[in-house]
């Protein structure tokens, strides 16, 4: 078939099974790192446009760990995820919270200021050249049949499921989630019933970073990292988000394999480069038709 | 400030724009220039519907990059002249904009929504005019001959092997004249009901609703004139530099630029982008200057800038610098007048 010099093949079941089965893999970063953004939207109600620029820190993080340390991208994990906690807590106390005066639209743009600083001074500190962490186990897996899993493929998805019901478990048991589920109900009530609505942000903020800087060490050993390499990841984001509803842990868990699958079926039939297109027509669809997405509650 | 007061000012400012090769002649000073209006020309098309509008749109890059595509590939492709093209761009540009304006309002989006739609539509054309190589000529971009006859420069619309004068300042001029026009568009507007409309859905949508005000159609004519400005800022683009691709067209930094010289400027003033534009060029050429001294020349710097100054503005002045200026004015203007009161008694 041939379409305006874009030519769509036809496969056996068993090569779109395997390309299939590596978007589970790749939907399941995908899904990690929407995770932080879609508590981050439950919470505050904005979506955060630094995300992506905090996956791209991270993964800086991750790099320089490893090659000033000679830490393991996976043993990275241990300090990248308390200090995005950190990082994250001080970005909405201090900068954050600060400037919005609690007006959404400028939560908004501040969020895209962040983006524009982080970004440019990686660009700035660490050139744009593309870096990678080299391990010895990146290309030894396990033979599935129709396709050939990586371990740090078999690791990201592992690490991304557990990571998840490690945050759905610290949100319906602890005080502090029960805390930021009632934030995200009810801003006003939370506060009368004694919840320091400032912190509980500041905590959601902390713990969206945590989930991308897991995600960066998930992603260390097979992706590149450059000052834009969290753009990309941002808008997959974003749609995995909306798609799954705003504000939905298991949409964005959902959302990201749905995301991974049609993106890599996509790449296989209309190529690397207009196989992305079918990301944007599912975020325009979902925004125009059902903007509360899969599992969200809310209208907007 | 009174009303003749500003204009005064405004007029000024505008014939100092005019008048300004006279002052300069170093032609990295024109070039310097010539961006900082093109960021102005940018930053107004967002301004009419951010500022005005109150819909903060992330994908301004998409109006831009499709004036700049369709005046590249009308000229590539079917030969035309570039003055007939610019009028299809300018149309494309329109229609695209009213084209997502129509979905969007359409089906309610507001806020982070309508950011993330536009967003969505910037990156679908981003994708769409890299992959389509029959039709745009994919990653490698659109590149225009080089017009060498002098003769034919006007008509070309290309002015680099034009007279001493057009060479040096044809640029400068074409779009010190967009600008010109695009600012009249806007001060116009503000004074007409539309504009009042405009300002009232930003406010209160529902209660502009209440009023009888027809949202969506104001939304609609918003977004509209906002592409066409910003259309006009991509076939500026493609004649000054005879090359479009993807990347330029389509991707965020077009349209982080188009938001960040209103928004620091002043939203929803007439001349807050250009206000803004300049302060945040110089500003950001003043840095690169600095660090070039002591550092060799890295990329970033005055991006960097820019945010900074977004988030303080975004925190400490949401009404920009003309905010800022008019509130020093009006301290100025109390103090005078109680100190003349105390002399007069």
């Amino acid at each position: 078939m041939d379409f305006f010099g874009v030519n769509i093949p036809v496969y056996s079941w068993e090569t779109v099974l395997g390309s299939a089965i590596s978007g589970v893999f790749l939907g399941a970063i995908y899904a990690l790192v929407a995770l932080g953004l879609t508590l981050i939207y439950g919470v505050l109600h904005i979506i955060n446009f630094a995300h992506g620029s905090l996956l791209m820190l991270a993964m800086y993080a991750v790099y320089f760990a490893w090659v000033y340390l000679g830490l393991d991208p996976y043993l990275a994990m241990l300090i990248v995820v308390p200090g995005g906690f950190a990082f994250g807590y001080a970005l909405q106390r201090g900068v954050i919270g600060k400037v919005s005066h609690g007006r959404d639209e400028i939560i908004l743009l501040a969020t895209l200021g962040l983006a524009i600083i982080i970004e440019n001074s990686a660009q700035f500190f660490f050139s744009a050249n593309e870096r990678q962490v080299q391990v010895r186990y990146d290309l030894d897996g396990i033979d599935l049949g129709v396709t050939f899993a990586v371990y740090p493929e078999l690791l990201a998805l592992g690490g991304s499921l557990l990571i998840t019901l490690l945050l759905w478990l610290f949100m319906v048991y602890t005080d502090t989630g029960k805390a930021i589920r009632a934030v995200a109900k009810e801003r006003r009530g939370a506060q009368l019933v004694g919840i320091n609505v400032e912190h509980i942000f500041a905590i959601s903020f902390g713990i969206g970073t945590a989930c991308v800087a897991a995600a960066a060490s998930l992603l260390a050993p097979t992706y590149t990292v450059h000052p834009q390499s969290g753009y990309l990841f941002v808008l997959i984001a974003f749609t995995v988000v909306v798609l799954g509803g705003m504000g939905s842990f298991v949409g964005a868990l959902v959302g990201g394999f749905i995301i991974g699958i049609t993106e890599q079926l996509g790449r296989l039939y209309l190529g690397e480069s207009l196989g992305l297109i079918t990301i944007s027509a599912i975020f325009i669809l979902i925004l125009l038709f059902r903007p509360t997405g899969l599992f969200g509650q809310r209208a907007p | 400030m009174t009303e003749t007061g500003r204009t005064l000012l405004w007029a000024t400012l505008i014939l100092a724009l005019v008048a300004m090769p006279l002052a300069v002649s170093s032609g990295r000073w024109i070039e310097f220039l010539e961006f900082t209006l093109f960021v102005a020309v940018l930053g107004q098309g967002w301004n009419i519907l951010g500022g005005y509008g109150g819909q903060y749109s992330f994908g301004h890059a998409l109006f831009f990059g499709t004036g700049a595509y369709l005046q590249a590939l009308l000229q590539f492709k079917f030969g035309f002249s570039p003055w007939i093209a610019m009028w299809f761009a300018l149309a494309g540009g329109i229609a695209v904009g009213g084209a997502v304006g129509f979905l969007s309002f359409r089906y309610g989006l507001r806020g982070s929504y309508f950011a993330l739609i536009t967003l969505a539509f910037a990156e679908a054309f981003h994708v769409l005019s890299r992959s389509f190589i029959s039709i745009t000529e994919g990653g490698r971009g659109v590149q225009l001959a080089l017009n060498q006859d002098p003769e034919r420069a006007l008509a070309m619309f290309q002015f680099n092997f034009a007279g001493p004068f057009l060479r040096a300042y044809g640029f400068y001029y074409t779009i010190l004249i967009i600008l010109l026009l695009a600012y009249a568009a806007t001060w116009w507007m503000e004074r007409t009901r539309f504009g009042a409309q405009l300002i009232a859905v930003r406010e209160n949508e529902d209660a502009a609703e209440a009023l009888g005000i027809n949202a969506f159609r104001v939304k609609m004519g918003a977004i509209c004139m906002s592409a066409g400005i910003t259309a006009f800022a991509g076939i500026y683009y493609t004649q000054k530099f005879l090359f479009i691709d993807p990347g330029i067209a389509y991707g965020p930094s077009k349209s982080i630029e188009a938001l960040v010289a209103p928004i620091i400027g002043g939203l929803g003033t007439v001349f807050g982008p250009l206000i803004g534009a300049i302060f945040i060029h110089g500003l950001g050429e003043f840095a690169k200057e600095m660090i070039g001294l002591v550092w060799a020349d890295r990329p970033g710097l005055d991006l960097i800038l820019f945010g900074i100054i977004l988030i303080l503005v975004l925190g400490f002045a949401p009404r920009g610098l003309v905010g800022i200026s008019e509130a020093i004015w009006n301290r100025v203007r109390y103090r005078i007048r109680t100190l003349r009161s105390k002399t007069d008694a």
